[in-house]
This record gives C-alpha cells, structure tokens and sequence, in this order.
C-alpha cells in the first residue's frame, strides 16, 4: 500500500461506499426480517408443543373453515404479485402503476384481515375465546400476532401510495418501495407456513393428544 | 463531496442538556450508556449487599422473606439487563466506528432510539420499587410461579414489561450494529482483518438479533396469562409450565454468550497492546468466537438437567455443553500464547485483563463440572452454580469491562486514569471477589440452596458465609475506588495523548477525544493491526508518527442532524408497555392507555422517516428518502 512517509493511509472513497456494495437500510431489513423469523419461530413451536393439548373443546375441527381459509390465503398470495409490480412500476417510473400496484397490495392485504375478523367474530360466537383452552390461546395468540404484521404492512403500504400520489416514488427513491415489498413477502411466507399448521394439517385435531405431528414421548414434556 | 451543502452548520448547539437529549453522535451515546449501565451497576451493587448482610449470621432477620425475595431478582435482573450488556453497549457504540473507521454507526437515530428505549425500559422495572410491588420471582421468573394465582400484584407485570422494552433496546442496538460492522468498515478492512473486539461485536449482536425474539415471546405469553387469562403456562388448562423455560434458556443461554464475548474481545485487545505482540492465532480465535456463537444455540437445556427430560435429553445436552468448552478454551491457549514471549507491561488495563484469564477459567472449569448432568444434579439450585455465574459474569465480564475502562479511558477523555488508584482498584476487586464467591462453591457442595433467605447454625455454613459477605465490603471498596479515580481523572488526570499504549487499533490513530467527525479522511487499512503497521513502517523510515490525525474544521465535515423523533418514538414504546399496569373496568378495551403509546410511537415513527433528513449523506448517515 503506497502512501507518504509519515503519514496515516487514507482513502478517497466516496459518501456512497459501502463494505458489501450493499445500502445500509437493505441489510437492516435482512437483519430485522432474520429476527422476525426466530419471533414467529417461538410462536408456532409454542403452537406445535401444545397441538391436541386442549383439555376442552371447542377443538379444530368444530370451527375451523379450511376452505374460506383458503380463500383469504389465496388473496394474501396474490398480493405478493401486486407488490412485485409496484415495484417494477416504480424501477421503469411508472407513475400510474406505482399508485395502482400499491393499492392493489393494501386492497389485497385489507381483504385478508377482513377475513380474519370475520373469522375471529366467527370463532367468538362459537364459544373460542383466547383463554377457552389451549387451542384459543395458541391460535388466537400466533393468527393475531400476525395479522397485527400485516395491519403494519398495510399502514406502511399505504404511507407509500400516499407519496407516490404526490409523484415522490421513482426510480430513485425504488429501494423505499422495495423494502416494503421484502417485508410483505416475508409476511406472506409465514402466512404460508401458518396456514398448513394450523388450518392443512391441525385444522383436523379432534380432541386432547389427537391427530399430533410429533410423536409426544419425544417432546419428553409430562403430559 | 464538496457541495453547497458541506458548509451548513449543524442546527444544534453542541452542548446543554438538549443537546444530549437529541444527540445521535455514537459518542456521546456510548457515554450516555455508560454512565446509565454504571449507575444499575451501582443499585444492584447495594441489593447485593443486602443479599450478602441477611446471609452473614444464621437466623437473620435483617430483612423480610419478602425483601429478599425482591433483592435477589431485582441484583440478577439489573446486573445482566441493565448494567453488563448496556456497559457492552456503551463500548460497541464508543468504539466500533472508531476501530473500524468511520464517522458514525449505520443509523444514528437508530442508536439515540436504543438508548432511551433502555433507559426507559429500567426506570420502568424500577419503578415497581416506588409502587411497592417489586418483582420476587427470580431473575429467570420460572412458571408457574409467576402465574397470576401465586404472583399477586404488579410485581412480575413490571418484569415482564420492562424487559421487553429492554428488549426492544438490545433488538435496535444489534439490528444497527451487525449493519454497521459489515456495511462500514473503512476501505481495506477486510473480515479478517478486523480487531477482535469487531468481531466479538458482530457475533454478540447477531446472537442478540437471533435470541431476543424468543423471549419477546416468551415474555408475551407469561403477559398474556396473567392480564388476558391464556393458558400458555396454566396447568389447570393443560399449559406446560416447562414451555416458559425452554423459552427463557433457548434465549437465556446465548444470553450468556451476549454478557462474555464483549469481554473476550476486549481482553483480546488488552493482550496484544500490552503484550507488545500481535494475538497469538488471530483466525483461530476468530473462529472460536463464531463456534462459540453457533454452538450457544445447541446447549440451553443443561439449565434444565433436573427438569426430568429424560436420559437422551440429558446426555445430549450434557456432550454439546463439553464441547462448547473446547473453542472458550481454544481461546485461553490462544491469550496465554499472546503473552508468552512478550514484553509485559503490567498497566492497569492489563491486570484487568489477566484477571479475567483467572477468573474465567476457574468458572470455566466449575462450567464443565455442571456440564455433567449427574453431577449437575446435585450441584443445580445451589450456591454452587452462584459461585459459578458470579466467577463467569463478575470474573469474566465485569473484570473485562473494567479493563476496557482503563483502556479506552484516554481516548474517550484524553486523559489516562491514576496507575496507583487503577492497582488498588485490580487488587482490591480481584481479591474480593474471590474471598465473596469462592467460598460459595464449598457451600453449595455442602447443600446450601440458592435464594434461601436464612439458615440454621447446625448445618455448618456460618463461617464460609460469614467470610463471603465480608469479602463484599472489599468488593465494594475497589469499586469506591474506580469511582474516586475515575472523577479525578476525567478532570486532573494525566494528559494522554492520542496513542498512550502504543496501540494497534485505528481508534488510536486520531486525537483523543475524538473530534465530532472521528475521521477527518477515511483510513486505508492497511493489514491487522493496522497503526502498528503503520507506525513500524514510518519509523524504519525516519519519519516516525508522532501525532494524531490533524484537525479540520468540523463545519466542513457534513454530520447526521440531530433529531428529537427517537426519544418521542422511545416514549411511545414506554407508554405502550407501562400501559399494560393499569386495567380499566370498561367493557371492551380494558387497556386503553397502550393505544395511546402506539400513536406516540407511530407519530414519533412517521416523524423520524419523514424528517428532512441530510441533504447529502456521507459515511456514517442514514440513507434518506
């Protein structure tokens, strides 16, 4: 390394050099959704520990609806679409695009938790309250904690609509729209992973120790 | 980038108590941390003593059953949560930008927001003194014994509140951190070539990335039990009470790898400044550093040998938790190599850190001991295992922040801290320490349980405890002694310069105290130990570097504004938790007050992203909309 004698090497990089080539706010969002994941994590193993543990019904298969369920899901995964075009409207300066892509993503996230308040309505009225049994507790728990994600997503969502109204989303400004866009996927495959676990494979559970995934000596928790 | 824009002066006054209030200079941060994580430092201190003066004479009624129950959780819940990782923040936040080059951490406001979500979130856990409902649960508050039914009152809700926002803290610290570290290091730094104490950061702050989700959650659940009626840890709805541990351990153990690494990077710093030698095997202690990081996760069950969850269970655990010694260990070689063959300077810092060598491995080795899950049977609950945790968090970390202390202490104030003092200070902790918690080991092996509030005569443990509270007087003594030294030196302390120990880190490579701007040109880095190379280079050459990086002027160097949206956001984050204390007996919302702290922080959140930000960013700002 050339430098004066004397003297301390220095570099003449500019304000836009990073490490990794990578802008910050970027690995902020990989870092934040990685924590999110251990997060979500927690919350669906505390489901799996206690899947077929409830001591008193209402259990799965008395009130979960798997295809109005599937439904809501659908929607949610085509939201994901929708993102993925607003952010190509935004990189190729779609003005018009951008605002109906936007929207088009909140429309869609709004639809997926009116149906889950129709569902949580549902489930009330049927006598499933939070501390019913464990079942209550975990679903409501799990479901609500991710809803209240994509409540967020949705705010978030249609903060973005209301700058791209006023023409500030552009090409310049595509990482704004894309960290939202990682966000909502990350949202959306953990709806995915929700949605077999509790709705494709527990929906079914039928009473305590029915139907379970792990075989429980193997849990080793005193049942 | 020399634009109109260089040359408009921050808005801000550069001193006053606003001044603090809306800083984002990692600097004034880190001492904010500091002296905050001190002041914890100190109360846990003092309930430790009250802990150690029931315990001095059997049949003590000094204070109430009740007193100590409340000493011993709030000691451990302090000493970890809000004085030795906020002390491992304040040197990640003083330190990392200057040891890897540039003028601030990756999202300034971010780190403001860290620090008062911190301080929040311990005046709320203490509050619970003024309220008179202070948590008794211990410090890892097991199930059930923290359901609503046998924990009346607020007690546990001021936990388990305070924590998370604790939690949110330590989440926005390391989110900003790993970003900093990877993202900014200054041109030439690659991965291995940057100081340990950098790379013991990035790991602490992964890990912490990783673990406190799990118990956030954990924490979720315990609140949701005891305000909302969940049967998550209530056994009579079939809730497992051996959840919550699972929960807490799978966070709690790399919990205790966050509280160490700090320490061992710095010491791995101490070493070779002292030892006028490069680490002994850098790559090899590199990489224990990340094993150590990977296997943390593969051991938390031997916190749970005695749970009952079964021979395969135990013998798993029992083998992870052996190795994870292997790489600590790998360590210590790699330390003693550092010094072998080198021309010790026995300066303070290094005491410190030689300290921590000792200490360590004297709990390493009781670690290994309760490693056995046979032999741990007989060791788990008793003061064993609090001999254990104190030769590991008091001998381990605590000795390491010290000697980053005396260590950093002339670049923070450029001014070095009294030998004589900082000696007796070393020797009057060191043997106390070991006259308040070695005998702790005899009188756990003898039985004696963690957390008894007294004791008979006729079990034999008088004299040892006696000698133990003793031994917290010299404790308590050294400390005294920092803390003269420590506000002498900041005002008459000997001028230091800008390189006092001959050091190889770049933060010695500019003027101490820094200057607003820490670098006034962005290093090149030119291998490890990189002002080493430098200074040899330049002095073979006769051109020997005998001062700091020079001035400019700080109104050339464009810095991230100050901003008032993170402590709003902060407060936010305050209310909403606090909020959960006070029930309403209304219908449908019985917590009305959290609302109100959602839209404090989402105000205080829309502000922040919506701040005109600086008009041209430079290292160290945040990228702006």
């Amino acid at each position: 390394m050339a430098y004066a004698s004397g003297q301390l090497p220095t570099s003449d990089v500019d304000h836009t050099y990073t490490s990794t080539g990578l802008n910050h706010r970027k690995l902020l969002m990989w870092v934040f959704l990685s924590s999110d994941c251990m997060f979500f994590g927690a919350l669906i193993a505390t489901y799996m520990v206690y899947r077929g543990q409830s001591l008193i019904g209402p259990y799965p298969i008395d009130i979960i609806d798997v295809p109005i369920t599937t439904i809501s899901t659908f929607v949610l995964l085509c939201s994901s679409f929708a993102m993925v075009q607003a952010l190509a409207a935004t990189n190729r300066n779609d003005q018009k695009g951008i605002q109906i892509w936007l929207l088009a993503t909140a429309f869609m996230g709004l639809i997926f938790i009116g149906f889950q308040a129709y569902e949580f309505n549902l489930f009330l009225g049927e006598g499933l309250r939070i501390d019913t049994n464990l079942f209550g507790t975990t679903f409501f728990t799990l479901t609500g904690f991710h809803g209240a994600h994509v409540t967020l997503g949705i705010v978030w969502l249609l903060i973005l609509f209301v700058m791209g109204r006023k023409g500030r989303l552009g090409p310049a400004s595509a990482l704004d729209v894309e960290l939202a866009g990682l966000y909502w996927h990350f949202v959306d495959i953990v709806w995915i992973v929700i949605f077999t676990l509790l709705y494709l494979i527990g929906g079914f559970d039928a009473g305590p120790t029915a139907g379970l995934l792990i075989e429980p000596s193997l849990l080793a928790f005193p049942t | 980038m020399a634009t109109a824009t260089d040359v408009i002066a921050r808005p801000a006054s550069a001193s006053g108590l606003w001044s603090w209030i809306t800083t984002v200079d990692h600097k004034r941060i880190g001492i904010l941390y500091g002296v905050t994580a001190f002041m914890f430092f100190l109360l846990a201190g003092v309930e430790a003593g009250v802990i150690r003066m029931q315990l001095a004479v059997p049949d003590n009624t000094l204070v109430s059953p009740d007193v100590f129950n409340q000493m011993f959780t709030m000691h451990a819940t302090a000493m970890i949560f809000m004085a030795i990782m906020p002390m491992g923040a304040a040197f990640f936040n003083y330190i990392i930008p200057l040891a890897i080059g540039a003028r601030d951490v990756a999202f300034p406001r971010l780190n403001a927001f860290s620090y008062w979500t911190f301080l929040f979130g311990a005046l709320l856990i203490h509050t619970s003194f003024v309220v008179q409902q202070v948590p008794d649960a211990g410090w890892f508050s097991y199930a059930n014994l923290t359901e609503k039914p046998f924990s009346t009152g607020l007690g546990i809700d001021f936990w388990a509140l305070g924590l998370q926002v604790l939690g949110v803290a330590s989440l926005a610290a390391a989110f900003n951190f790993v970003v900093t570290i990877i993202n900014m290091r200054a041109p030439g730094m690659s991965l291995m070539r940057m100081p340990l104490f950098v790379w013991m950061t990035l790991i602490t702050s992964i890990l912490l990335v990783l673990a406190f989700p799990v118990i956030t959650v954990g924490l979720i659940e315990l609140t949701f039990d005891r305000l909302f009626g969940t049967n998550f840890f209530n056994t009579a709805g079939g809730g497992d009470p051996i959840l919550w541990q699972h929960l807490f351990w799978v966070f709690g153990h790399p919990e205790v790898y966050i509280l160490i690494l700090p320490a061992m990077g710095i010491v791995s710093e101490v070493l070779p400044t002292f030892s006028k030698k490069p680490l002994f095997g850098y790559p090899v202690v590199v990489f224990s550093g990340i094993v150590i990081g990977i296997m943390g996760w593969m051991v938390w069950s031997h916190h749970m040998f005695t749970v009952g969850l079964g021979p395969v269970a135990n013998s798993v655990f029992t083998i992870t938790t052996m190795l994870i010694a292997v790489p600590t260990g790998v360590k210590i070689f790699n330390w003693i190599g550092t010094m072998w063959g080198g021309s010790i300077d026995f300066k303070t810092p290094m005491l410190f850190a030689l300290g921590f060598i000792a200490l360590f491995i004297v709990g390493g080795l009781s670690g290994v001991s309760h490693a056995v899950s046979p032999s741990d049977a007989q060791q788990q609950d008793t003061y064993y295992i609090v001999a254990h945790i104190h030769y590991v968090l008091f001998g381990g970390s605590i000795m390491g922040i010290f000697s980053g202390i005396y260590y950093w202490f002339p670049k923070m104030t450029g001014r070095l801290m009294n030998e004589g003092l900082g000696k007796l200070n070393f020797w009057l902790m060191f043997v106390g320490m070991n006259i308040t918690f070695f005998p702790m080991h005899f009188l756990g092996l003898n039985g004696m349980p963690r957390r008894i509030y007294t004791y008979t005569s006729d079990y034999g443990w008088d004299w040892l405890n006696l000698l133990a509270s003793a031994g917290y007087f010299v404790l308590f003594a050294g400390v005294a002694v920092f803390l003269i030294n420590f506000i002498k030196s900041v005002k008459n302390g000997q001028v230091s310069g800008h390189d006092p120990w001959d050091a190889p880190g770049l933060e010695w490579t500019i003027a101490s105290p820094p200057p607003v701007y820490n670098f006034a040109k962005v290093p090149q880095v030119v291998g490890l130990d990189h002002y080493w190379l430098v200074k040899r280079r330049a002095e073979a050459e006769g051109n020997p570097i005998t001062g700091p990086e020079a001035y400019v002027d700080p109104e050339t160097i464009h810095m991230p504004n100050t901003s008032y949206w993170p402590i709003v956001t902060a407060f936010g984050a305050l209310v909403l938790a606090a909020g959960f204390l006070v029930e309403f007996p209304w219908p449908y919302i019985k917590f009305p007050i959290p609302f109100i702290g959602g839209i404090i922080a989402f105000i205080g959140v829309l502000g922040w992203s919506l701040e005109p930000a600086a008009p041209e960013a430079h290292h160290g700002s945040e990228a702006h909309h």
